[in-house]
């Protein structure tokens, strides 16, 4: 899902410390170990995982399809690290009884970088992309995650904080803290207009799906808006089209809600850069 | 490198063709299924070597199950709440020879059924004679299934009938009434059941006892005194009723061991069964669970292990709904069926078929999922289901029921139900935070399965070619050679829906035999007794079951289908006693009687 942005070196008289330099923007590493955390304590708490072999594959075709399209048609040997987010993402999000769902999805989402570009940049979370159209395009074959950590409060905490700390630190809480409180205002107001509990309304945000889509694909560097205002203005308006697609019953919506709102925003964004770059160069 | 307009386009189609897959192996799929269901029931006939008739009405049966209402703070989801009880069980009960058909219902109120076989196709009704209809008194809770065993060795069947409510049994006085022994015996007040069976765990000649909860015992489902009674988690929850093992003590008691013996769960039970799976001689214990993992529980003949995890089946929590065995392969091993819920584009848990491993046995047994691979996996919100042999060709078929709630054909509850599903325990477990239903359906107007196993490993789906055209909510699934006429018949409980009878019609080219056994030194009903049929190469191991499928229980009698084949070489019977009987060349198409050696 999220993709490291690349790292600048700072002399050692100003080096920060340690655990600032573990959490810092710069740790591109960052993610790929949380995801991982995230996947361990889910699993051996609660065994989360249909099978190793599915997450394994998930994770195997991502880095593989990442391997050769960047040897093919980047010339070098990329970093997997946003591909080692992908494949996991997709070995935790997908549930499927079969095992092709799991690598048609990684290969995909990886794919999905290098063929949907728009002006040398993908518009797409990969992720996102891949298990969007494996849900609208599979839905007898493949469905997501969609239960919780278990029965316990403690686990689900723990990710919460250690997932805020992480985005904090990378500079991405105000999205994810955006579209927390959007969520949760559109909760009372689904409640408000169907009469639904409060309580089921909300209740999808303490669900792991959550956890991994509001601190992982929402964030994604490469596939967000650039000023911090319109990244919490693109991410509010995400979360009132999933509003609108859960009022039409849609079970995916946070999925579908990302794959329309997020490219669309790159692309105003990069339309509007590219009317104020004409005139600049004109003017001189 | 790849980084011309050629290697980009490449990729550009390559991509494509990956994106649309999905779409291409759904429209092949399709177009197969389109194509069987093009068939009639004579060309069934003749393309797949049997047919089914429902024939209940013709045989004067017209039962229908009717739905309990439970307390008031539940209004807002009774149907989906309210959405079990449908249960149907083969017996003899008077020994006549001729299969007998009990079925419940669940209205508070509301009368079961004992169908009498008159042996001229027709069935009449005599529980209310017999003493075993009037059992849904409010108070006491409503039926949700029975099971049938002889557990004071007098050669009649006594009745177990588990409830919502107080668990009742009646002793079967000669075939002439039942009497109502409950307070005798040391059952407990009140158990939220809807599984049972009878075993004799401990091999000592007396049938013992195991009861699964499913809503903790302390809820009174009239009567709440909160609703904090739901699942605490969709695939984790241990919050469900305690599971009770009733030991045998030969005085017209019993004493509850389950602790003592290392059952000690809270997983909410819907289906249990029994058999030697590892050649001990001692039954094994398997039960699947909604909202978890199943349970595997090896047994020495002293102590009970679980060992799910360890064997494969008690890793991925699914919603098991239905437990049932079978000799698929013709190998001598069992495999075990577990129903499960898949609904298209929300959840698709698939159902499982446990295969044991090749090269594992005994203490070391492990099963693996085939049920993809064998073709069983997808059945809708799958409900009851047994193994038996439709089409008396030498293999188990597999006949699946399913569909939860049928109202309002153009409104679902799924997304609300998903929704509610993903929340954390403190909001699931409470009824209150439910979505109200409105009438609408989940997973409703479900159409049937029976697969048929070419006996390679690949089961076709081939329901309405052979006349399985119901669209009920399906619960309970027997089979029983109604007639004595050598096939296989169907008897499916619907919830709120009418009993069905699937008459079986099967081309007369295939031969069978049945087994009616008796024990002497082990437990009278033989339940436990282990059967092989050795023929044309083959062999196929069936066990006497005291209780299968999801509420549920077949004819005592063993049946197997045996192709087109005159002459068996011989048949192995192993008694629960641990005795072994063979008997050389015994004759086709007839049922024999066999009684334990003394």
């Amino acid at each position: 899902m999220n993709q490291q942005s690349i790292p600048m070196r700072l002399p050692p008289a100003v080096q920060p410390a340690a655990w600032k330099r573990f959490f810092s923007p710069e740790n591109r590493y960052l993610a790929p170990m949380f995801i991982t955390c995230i996947l361990l304590v889910g699993h051996f708490s609660f065994g989360i995982l249909e099978s190793y072999k599915k997450t394994g594959l998930a994770i195997v075709a991502s880095l593989l399809t990442e391997l050769i399209l960047g040897r093919l048609f980047v010339g070098k040997w990329p970093n997997l690290s946003s591909a080692y987010i992908t494949g996991i993402s997709v070995g935790i999000l997908v549930r499927s009884p079969a095992f092709w769902p799991y690598a048609l999805c990684s290969i995909v989402s990886v794919m999905s970088k290098y063929v949907l570009r728009v002006k040398g940049r993908h518009i797409w979370n990969p992720s996102n992309f891949g298990i969007s159209v494996l849900l609208f395009l599979a839905p007898e074959t493949a469905a997501t995650l969609s239960i919780q950590w278990g029965n316990y409060l403690l686990p689900m905490v723990v990710i919460w904080i250690l997932g805020s700390i992480i985005i904090w630190r990378v500079r991405r809480f105000h999205i994810t803290g955006t579209y927390v409180a959007c969520f949760i205002a559109f909760a009372f107001l689904r409640s408000f207009l169907t009469g639904s509990p409060w309580q089921s309304e909300i209740a999808p945000l303490t669900g792991p799906m959550y956890q991994l889509f509001i601190f992982f694909m929402i964030t994604d560097p490469k596939t967000t808006v650039r000023s911090k205002k319109w990244q919490c203005i693109v991410v509010a308006i995400i979360a009132l089209v999933e509003m609108i697609l859960r009022l039409t019953q849609v079970v995916y919506a946070p999925f579908y809600a990302l794959f329309l709102v997020g490219p669309a925003a790159l692309l105003i964004q990069m339309w509007w850069d590219s009317r104020r770059t004409v005139p600049a160069r004109v003017a001189t | 490198m790849m980084r011309g307009p050629a290697g980009r386009i490449a990729l550009a189609i390559v991509f494509a063709i990956l994106v649309v897959s999905p779409l291409i192996i759904k429209r092949v799929i399709s177009r197969d299924e389109g194509a069987k269901t093009r068939l009639n029931a004579q060309a069934a006939l003749a393309r797949h070597g049997f047919y089914l008739q429902e024939v209940s009405h013709a045989a004067g049966v017209n039962f229908v199950h009717q739905g309990p209402t439970l307390d008031p703070q539940l209004n807002h989801i009774m149907p989906e709440v309210a959405s079990m009880g449908a249960s149907v069980s083969i017996v003899d009960f008077d020994r006549d020879g001729w299969p007998d058909i009990y079925v419940t219902s669940s209205k508070e109120g509301a009368r079961n059924a004992l169908y009498r076989n008159m042996h001229d196709g027709t069935f009449k009704d005599v529980a209310e004679e017999m003493g075993v209809a009037d059992v849904n008194r409010p108070g006491t809770g409503v039926s949700m299934g029975a099971v049938w065993g002889d557990y004071d060795n007098d050669g009649y069947e006594d009745l177990l009938l588990i409830k919502w409510g107080k668990p009742e049994l009646f002793h079967n006085d000669g075939g002439h009434g039942f009497t109502r022994v409950t307070d005798q015996v040391g059952l407990p007040p009140w158990i939220n059941a809807n599984t049972a069976l009878w075993f004799d765990y401990d091999g000592d000649g007396l049938l013992d006892l195991f009861i699964g909860g499913y809503y903790s015992e302390d809820v009174d489902l009239w009567h709440l005194k909160n609703t904090k009674m739901m699942p605490d988690s969709f695939e984790y929850a241990k919050n469900g009723g305690r599971k009770y093992l009733f030991h045998n003590l030969g005085n017209g008691k019993f004493e509850e061991v389950s602790e003592k013996m290392g059952i000690n769960s809270r997983r909410w039970a819907l289906a249990a069964a029994a058999a030697d799976l590892r050649g001990t001689g001692h039954p094994d214990l398997f039960i699947a669970n909604d909202y978890g993992v199943s349970e595997l529980y090896f047994n020495d003949g002293k102590r009970f292990l679980e060992v799910g995890e360890q064997t494969g089946v008690g890793f991925a929590p699914k919603s098991g709904m239905n437990a049932s065995f079978g000799d698929i392969l013709n190998q001598g091993r069992y495999a075990v069926y577990v129903s499960n819920i898949s609904e298209e584009g929300v959840l698709i848990q698939g159902n499982n078929l446990w295969i044991p491993k090749e090269g594992t046995d005994g203490g070391n047994l492990q099963y693996e999922n085939l049920a993809r691979d064998f073709g069983v996996e997808i059945g809708g919100w799958s409900f009851g289901a047994q193994f038996g042999d439709l089409n008396n060709d030498g293999t188990l078929d597999l006949y699946l029921t399913n569909g939860y709630v049928s109202l309002d054909r153009d409104r679902s509850y799924w997304y609300d139900f998903s929704e509610i599903a993903g929340g954390h325990s403190a909001i699931i477990s409470d009824a209150k935070n439910w979505p109200s239903m409105e009438g609408r359906s989940l997973s409703g107007y479900q159409t049937k399965h029976v697969w048929l196993n070419d006996g390679s490993g690949k089961f076709v789906d081939v329901a309405q070619a052979i006349g399985v055209t119901d669209t009920y909510d399906g619960r309970a699934v027997a089979f029983a050679d109604l007639w004595n006429q050598g096939v296989l018949d169907v008897i499916v409980a619907n919830q709120r829906g009418p009993l069905l009878i699937y008459k079986n019609t099967v081309t007369p080219e295939n031969t069978w035999i049945e087994f009616a056994l008796e024990g002497t030194k082990s437990n009278r009903s033989a339940i436990g007794a282990e059967v092989t049929v050795f023929w044309n190469g083959q062999r196929q191991v069936q066990e006497v079951s005291g209780g299968s499928g999801f509420a549920a229980q077949n004819q005592r009698r063993l049946h197997f289908g045996l192709g087109k084949v005159s002459r068996i070489e011989r048949v192995v019977i192993r008694w629960p006693s641990g005795a072994t009987q063979t008997i050389e060349n015994p004759a086709v198409n007839q049922i024999h009687e066999v009684k334990e050696p003394s």
